[in-house]
């Protein structure tokens, strides 16, 4: 190994390394630090141990957060899995026009979550809306109130998220386009039926990307706020049925100003969201189904 | 008498037709028939509530906006100064909005290349201690929630005066981001060993290596990046809230989610201002699919 090489490389490196200590690991130890504070930026910061710790047990805002951030996380995942496997394996049929249909049906997924929301909180309308006028046509007589309902707040959510789904769904297809046709064909000789090609051949070949997309889709789930922002914007009902925590987060540090409080419930979030992702991937070595590396680099 | 022997040989090339011929060939066509009419049912629940919201945007304003039954198509009401509303409103000027939004794009797209590409080139084609380590290192802060950053963040942008303008939102990326970081450097490690090899028996220096023979390589991989890089700055909703308050200098996700929540907005602005913001992904997606769903694809199975 060259010296010169070395010095080079950290040199090519130094910009990411300063932003390391300076943007991540530096504001991090400090929002541990902030945490233990009563911070309020008017006045300087008093230590206060773990008192903002112990705050959360008796605060119905971190509880109301933490159960529609769970609710969330439990309703929308399985959803949004089977939804864009399925998507996928529909849009991986060989036929005419399919090209048209993938343009279509990815488009949403590059609209920005602000967007989706506005759009979407008109078409939920309960009364006038497109969407409860296209239940009532189909017969549906009682459609649910959406936004409007603390039960179906939630649901109406993961339906802008359905629209949305087309990256899922690249993921999805990038990955069955992967599978080797020999695998199939191996399993043609062996006189396997389509279904059990899916189940043996199909399933097995995507659980790393359904792994992959369980993780994205966790961390992502931890950090709704553009849509929880905008829905939960105006009060009433639905600041409190759909109060995702980051959205608490937001309104203690920078609208409250208890920026102690708010670095708190923020380590409190990266604590929860850390232990669901560890025991995820703690799953996975008994349902993730991984080539051998051989031959990859 | 019916039922002759002979009549049977007829009979059976009837039973075998049906059997080996028309009824695979009906069963065949039906199953086409039934996956076209999902795709196309699954077509109008994208297209047709952007549709109905391009209706609505053009609806005068003393027209209802909500119809019974809906109205899913412009047919009657082409109001297009609503769109001029939308733009130049001096209360909330989207076309400003947007430059705005714009210029933090700009500033992001030099400061990710510029550091990316560099950090990237180092994981990809240098050999020096501690480089699994730092990989490693990389990949974990792409895991980090940001929230755990974001008040430290703000207190120190605050403490160093930035507060109100661009820079928290431009300055961060010159240090780099994961996510880039790694793109890149996956597709710079498909580039042929040799090259490098060659060009320092030339005499080339590491950085003339770097900018003159991997960087316009890298060309295709940076497009995705710029794509990824227009979608995530256009759409950035909490970034510009904590650290802009001044409308001059608001980007469109501000200016979009305060005219839903704070005023009472007539649906047919509203709609014409939230096309306005949803209008350029859009565009962009047209004419970059391939570039989007190949970077998109990638990540997902080199992931």
């Amino acid at each position: 190994m060259e010296r010169r090489e070395e010095r080079v490389a950290y040199l090519f490196l130094s910009p990411w390394l300063i932003g390391l200590v300076v943007f991540i690991i530096g504001p991090v130890i400090a929002s541990l630090l902030i945490s233990l504070t009563d911070w309020n930026l008017l006045t300087p910061p008093n230590w206060v141990g773990l008192k903002n710790y112990e705050k959360m047990f008796s605060d119905r805002d971190f509880y109301n957060s933490l159960r529609v951030t769970f609710r969330f996380v439990i309703m929308s995942l399985p959803i949004y899995t089977v939804v864009s496997l399925s998507l996928a394996l529909l849009l991986n049929q060989r036929i005419r026009g399919m090209y048209f249909f993938r343009t279509v049906l990815f488009m949403p997924s590059v609209i920005a979550g602000t967007a989706v929301a506005v759009l979407w909180s008109i078409l939920l309308n309960p009364d006038v809306g497109v969407v409860n006028q296209v239940l009532g046509a189909i017969g549906i007589a009682q459609p649910p109130r959406w936004l409007a309902s603390r039960d179906w707040a939630i649901p109406a959510v993961i339906l802008m998220g359905l629209w949305g789904v087309g990256g899922g769904v690249i993921i999805y297809l990038a990955g069955l386009q992967n599978i080797p046709p020999h695998l199939y064909e191996a399993a043609t000789i062996d006189g396997a039926n389509a279904s059990q090609k899916f189940r043996f051949v199909t399933v097995p070949m995507l659980t790393p990307s359904i792994f992959f997309q369980l993780i994205t889709g966790l961390v992502a789930a931890f950090q709704v706020f553009d849509v929880a922002y905008v829905l939960a914007g105006r009060g009433g009902t639905r600041a409190s049925a759909l109060q995702f925590y980051l959205l608490n987060v937001y309104e203690e540090g920078f609208q409250n100003g208890r920026f102690g409080y708010a670095s708190a419930l923020s380590w409190v979030l990266v604590v929860i969201a850390t232990i669901v992702i560890l025991i995820t991937f703690r799953t996975s070595e008994r349902w993730v189904y991984y080539e051998s590396e051989e031959g990859k680099s | 008498m019916r039922g002759s022997p002979s009549l049977n040989p007829s009979r059976d090339i009837v039973m075998r037709r049906l059997r080996d011929d028309i009824v695979p060939r009906a069963r065949k066509t039906l199953r086409l028939l039934a996956l076209y009419a999902i795709l196309l049912l699954l077509c109008g629940f994208v297209l047709l509530p952007v549709s109905w919201m391009l209706t609505a945007a053009l609806k005068p304003d003393n027209v209802p906006y909500f119809s019974i039954p809906p109205q899913w198509f412009p047919t009657e009401h082409f109001e297009w100064r609503n769109f001029e509303i939308a733009l130049l409103d001096p209360v909330r000027p989207f076309l400003r909005f947007t430059l705005n939004t714009l210029i933090i794009f700009g500033g992001n797209v030099v400061g990710t290349i510029f550091s990316c590409t560099l950090v990237a080139y180092a994981f990809a084609r240098l050999r020096f201690r501690g480089s699994g380590f730092l990989f490693n290192v990389l990949i974990i802060t792409m895991l980090i929630p940001w929230q755990s950053q974001m008040i430290p963040q703000f207190l120190l942008f605050l403490e160093l005066g930035w507060y109100g303008t661009y820079l928290p939102l431009i300055v961060p990326s010159f240090a780099g981001n994961a996510f880039f970081i790694f793109l890149i450097r996956q597709y710079m490690r498909t580039f042929p060993r040799d090259l490098d090899e060659a060009a320092k028996i030339d005499g080339c220096s590491y950085f003339g290596i770097f900018r003159f023979i991997i960087l316009p390589l890298c060309k295709p991989v940076l497009a995705v990046v710029v794509v990824f890089m227009f979608l995530s700055s256009w759409g950035d909703l909490l970034g510009p809230l904590i650290y802009l308050n001044n409308t001059d200098q608001f980007t469109i996700a501000i200016g979009l989610a305060n005219f839903a929540t704070r005023y009472n907005p007539n649906t047919n602005l509203l709609m014409a201002a939230n096309l306005v913001m949803m209008i350029p992904p859009i565009l962009v997606f047209f004419f970059a699919q391939e570039q989007l769903i190949g970077g998109i694809a990638s990540v997902g199975l080199k992931g």
